[in-house]
């Protein structure tokens, strides 16, 4: 038994992904709509060309979400989900499917309508429970991290606070040259660090927004990519854990790292042949949901050293023209995180930069990117790692 | 057959309102002192359920069969609360339980109550007795009252032997809630003073004196208690009893706290007493009862985990609009986040123990504690070798922390914290009752029963931690 991985196996042909922002005037079908018909005319082919579609969104119940407003011919729709990594996971499951064989096109899309609840994030209705769950916001899971990074590796309070910050201002900084991210100003460190407290020691600027979005990649077998495309991108590893639960179970657990995410990492690695990610990764986009994961994740995927990713932090080597670009495109942070759309959102700067499309942001010859994605809070939660290449 | 007090529990809250802060806001003549406040997790269950588990660790191997839960104050008018105390503090199944309410004599009465049932049944009866007086703004009744709880094991090995009992009641208008009022209404002052609670108080103490064959001056300490403090004063008087008999009513540091206030006198008074006292304690409301106590020799080497009096010392003070707030008496917006839900049946029963023992598991394989009970191992992956584990009573510390600014909640920040069990074992959840910013890697915890919230009428109870008091 193993995770063999599906190297040069699947290739990205076609991409689409609409502006993330406060989309008051369209709904998740105009969503829906957009991202993927982007996809099409990115890969030269009419709807009816694809044979089976991916769909991730939270809390839907069936294929019909995509299938029904794009008019979608009596072809295979499945519906995934997998918290925040649930747009990662409609990926993965549409290059399994045409590694096998079983399909020749596929799309995998995700989208997510976040601003029309009137409740800022996520709102999912628990099942039937006993009440001994918890009342914990998704930034207080978060935050977490911060007391027992800080403490750990000795970085007082303000210094932590100091480090936090300027993963924001640099991902507001790349998110400035991105017309397609929802917050397109760089924000001053003192805005960042006086920001109203979330969850101590966060402030709102310590937090991705909130945001509609829908994002969209159409795969097929590598053989065929040229029929679509002269510059497809090329899947090197996919790799998509859930972990036991054990942070909030067990004493072993720090909350300084993410099990789920150094697993899925190695995995992603090893199907690569990826062995020193510091020096062979050309960018990355990280889940940065808050800033103290995008501190933690940089360790977690083996960007620095253990307890030393602050100081990789303040020194720079993660901003766009540092050694290894983290969140080229703005992150979370400047998108915002429409959950099922982030993880092809992410994919799609990928896409543009493999490609040499990013623009202002463009990073010189890139090789090989990696998409991270996870979802539930520290100690219990899924990861997906992604590298990918031309 | 001796029958008495074997061993008692109480409960003051945390949080203290001072008389001066409500005056200021409303403009109005400010008491003395401070008045003791249940704090926005809490009620008459939970805080019984606090006492009642202080009375049960200082009488470890009772056997409980009856309990009983007294209070005006019940968080449901229909449904057993004392079947909630009884979860709490993980009694067995096979117990007679009810609810003891309607007036703040109850506690008292549910004491005497008790020793009938040892009496006749045998066995230890546990008496879980809780006020969360709730008054209008303005009123005598919101300066003078308070809030706490105070639990009794009676049974055959006294450390305080019930040596009389007297009872009257009187169909009698003074202070009268009709169900779904949220604050009582009250007769004129003088008409009760003069021909309610001085004589019916008055014959009930001399019932059960002359039962006793005893003179007021032999009496070590005396517990008087009335709605209006005045009748005890002058049937004190009356009575040719000095002051310094009079127990302090704690009026200047915990209110009057209803149903559990004689009772809660009685335990500061126990704490302070020696083998050979009697201790007479009276309670009037629509009549009154009278007991009489022996202080018994297993007194002296009986030791309170908890006294009232450090309850009285460790406190923290509340703003009286909080506390307007957390009564639901003054409307505040609610935070832009989904109402939480209630609890569903099915899976409260099946997680019993869990949910209101805060009972987890152990592996018999590796000897692993973890909470909530699991089947599989989280350490050797083992399946069903669990037996259960009880973490209630353990210390904890806190493995890390933060203050939750938008979680919903009465009483923001909420404070959310991993704590890790001395002996194995880690809990995530609340932490109550402390001051949020001086929250530290490192604290040292102990549980405590709460309601965490209530939604479509249901009461959510659990567990959180709070700095050890």
């Amino acid at each position: 038994m193993a995770s063999n991985g599906i190297r040069d196996r699947v290739a990205i042909v076609g991409m689409g992904c609409t502006q993330f922002g406060e989309h008051w005037d369209k709904g998740p079908d105009d969503l829906l709509i957009d991202a993927a018909y982007q996809a099409y005319e990115s890969a030269g082919v009419a709807p009816n060309d694809v044979d089976a579609y991916w769909l991730g969104t939270m809390g839907q119940l069936s294929g019909l979400t995509l299938s029904v407003p794009l008019k979608i011919d009596y072809k295979p729709v499945t519906h995934v989900e997998n918290f925040c990594a649930t747009g990662s996971e409609a990926l993965r499951q549409a290059c399994y499917a045409v590694a096998s064989g079983a399909y020749d096109l596929a799309m995998a899309i995700g989208v997510e309508k976040l601003k029309d609840s009137g409740y800022s994030g996520l709102v999912v209705s628990s099942p039937a429970n006993d009440g001994t769950l918890g009342n914990m916001s998704a930034p207080a899971s978060f935050s977490l991290l911060a007391p027992a990074y800080f403490k750990k590796y000795g970085l007082d309070p303000a210094k932590g606070k100091e480090v936090l910050a300027r993963i924001a201002w640099k991902n507001h900084r790349n998110g400035a040259k991105n017309p397609r991210a929802q917050f397109r100003k760089e924000v001053p460190m003192e805005a960042i660090l006086n920001s109203p407290k979330v969850a101590d020691p966060l402030g709102v600027m310590d937090c991705s927004g909130v945001a509609d979005g829908s994002a969209a990649a159409i795969v097929c077998r590598a053989e065929d990519a040229q029929k679509y495309t002269r510059h497809p991108i090329f899947i090197k590893a996919l790799s998509f854990v859930a972990g036991p639960g054990e942070g909030p179970l067990a004493q072993d657990y720090d909350f300084t790292t993410f099990r789920e995410v150094v697993a899925s990492a190695k995995d992603a690695y090893t199907q690569a042949g990826v062995s020193d990610p510091r020096k062979e990764i050309s960018m990355a986009e990280v889940h940065d949901c808050f800033t103290p994961t995008e501190l933690v994740l940089y360790e977690d995927l083996g960007f620095s050293p253990r307890g030393t990713a602050w100081q990789d932090v303040m020194s720079g080597f993660f901003d766009l023209d540092g050694g290894l670009p983290v969140n080229p495109d703005g992150g979370l942070k400047s998108f915002g995180h429409p959950i099922g759309a982030s993880g092809l959102r992410m994919m799609y700067e990928m896409w543009l930069q493999l490609r040499g499309e990013a623009g202002p942001r463009q990073i010189e010859r890139p090789t090989l990117g990696l998409t991270h994605n996870l979802g539930g809070a520290p100690g219990r939660c899924v990861s997906f790692v992604s590298i990918v290449g031309r | 057959m001796t029958v008495g007090i074997a061993s008692y529990g109480s409960y003051v809250p945390y949080r203290r309102l001072k008389r001066a802060a409500i005056a200021e806001v409303l403009g109005i003549p400010a008491g003395k002192g401070e008045r003791a406040v249940a704090s926005f997790d809490e009620d008459s269950v939970s805080m019984a359920v606090e006492a009642a588990r202080d009375a049960l660790r200082a009488a470890p191997g009772t056997t409980v069969r009856t309990l009983l839960f007294a209070t005006t104050t019940p968080p449901y008018a229909e449904k057993l609360n004392a079947a909630l105390v009884g979860a709490a503090a993980q009694l067995p199944l096979e117990i007679r339980a009810a609810d003891l309410t309607g007036s703040p004599r109850v506690g008292l009465t549910a004491l005497l109550q008790a020793a009938d049932a040892v009496g006749a049944n045998g066995g230890s009866a546990l008496v879980a007795i809780a006020d969360c007086r709730l008054a209008a703004p303005e009123g005598k009744a919101e300066q003078a009252g308070g809030d706490a709880g105070v639990a009794f094991v009676v049974g055959e090995d006294p450390i305080a032997e019930i040596v009389a009992s007297a009872s009257v009641t009187r169909e009698f208008l003074d202070t009268w809630r009709a169900p779904g009022e949220r604050f009582a209404h009250t007769w004129e002052e003088r008409f009760a003073l003069t021909q309610a609670y001085g004589p019916l108080l008055g014959a009930a103490v001399k019932r059960v004196l002359e039962q006793a064959q005893c003179a007021p001056s032999s009496l070590a300490r005396i517990v008087l208690d009335a709605p209006n403090p005045r009748a005890a004063d002058e049937l004190a008087r009356g009575a040719k009893i000095a002051p310094e008999q009079l127990a302090d009513p704690l009026a200047l540091t915990v209110g009057q706290t209803g149903a559990a206030h004689a009772p809660l006198v009685l335990a500061s008074v126990l704490a302070a007493a020696k083998p050979g006292d009697l201790i007479l304690v009276a309670s009037a409301g629509d009549g009154a009862d009278a007991l009489l106590l022996k202080v018994t020799a297993r007194a002296a080497s009986y030791t309170q985990p908890r006294s009232v009096g450090r309850l009285i010392e460790s406190k923290g003070d509340v703003a009286y609009a909080r506390y307007l707030k957390w009564r639901e008496i003054l409307p505040t917006e609610p935070p832009r986040r989904p109402d939480p839900d209630r609890p569903a049946a099915p899976p409260m029963l099946r997680s019993e123990t869990w949910k209101f023992g805060f009972v987890g598991s152990r592996c018999t394989a590796c000897g692993t504690p973890q909470l909530p009970p699991q089947r599989i191992c989280i350490r050797c992956g083992t399946r069903d070798r669990m037996t259960p584990h009880p973490f209630a009573d353990l210390p904890a510390k806190v493995a890390t922390f933060t203050l939750d600014r938008l979680a919903y909640s009465l009483n923001p920040p909420t404070v959310n914290v991993v704590v890790d069990f001395a002996g194995g074992g880690r809990f995530l959840g609340e932490m109550t009752d402390c001051a949020p910013e001086k929250v530290q890697i490192g604290d040292e915890v102990e549980m405590t029963f709460r309601r965490m919230h209530s939604a479509g009428g249901v009461h959510n109870y659990f567990w959180k931690c709070r700095p050890r008091r």
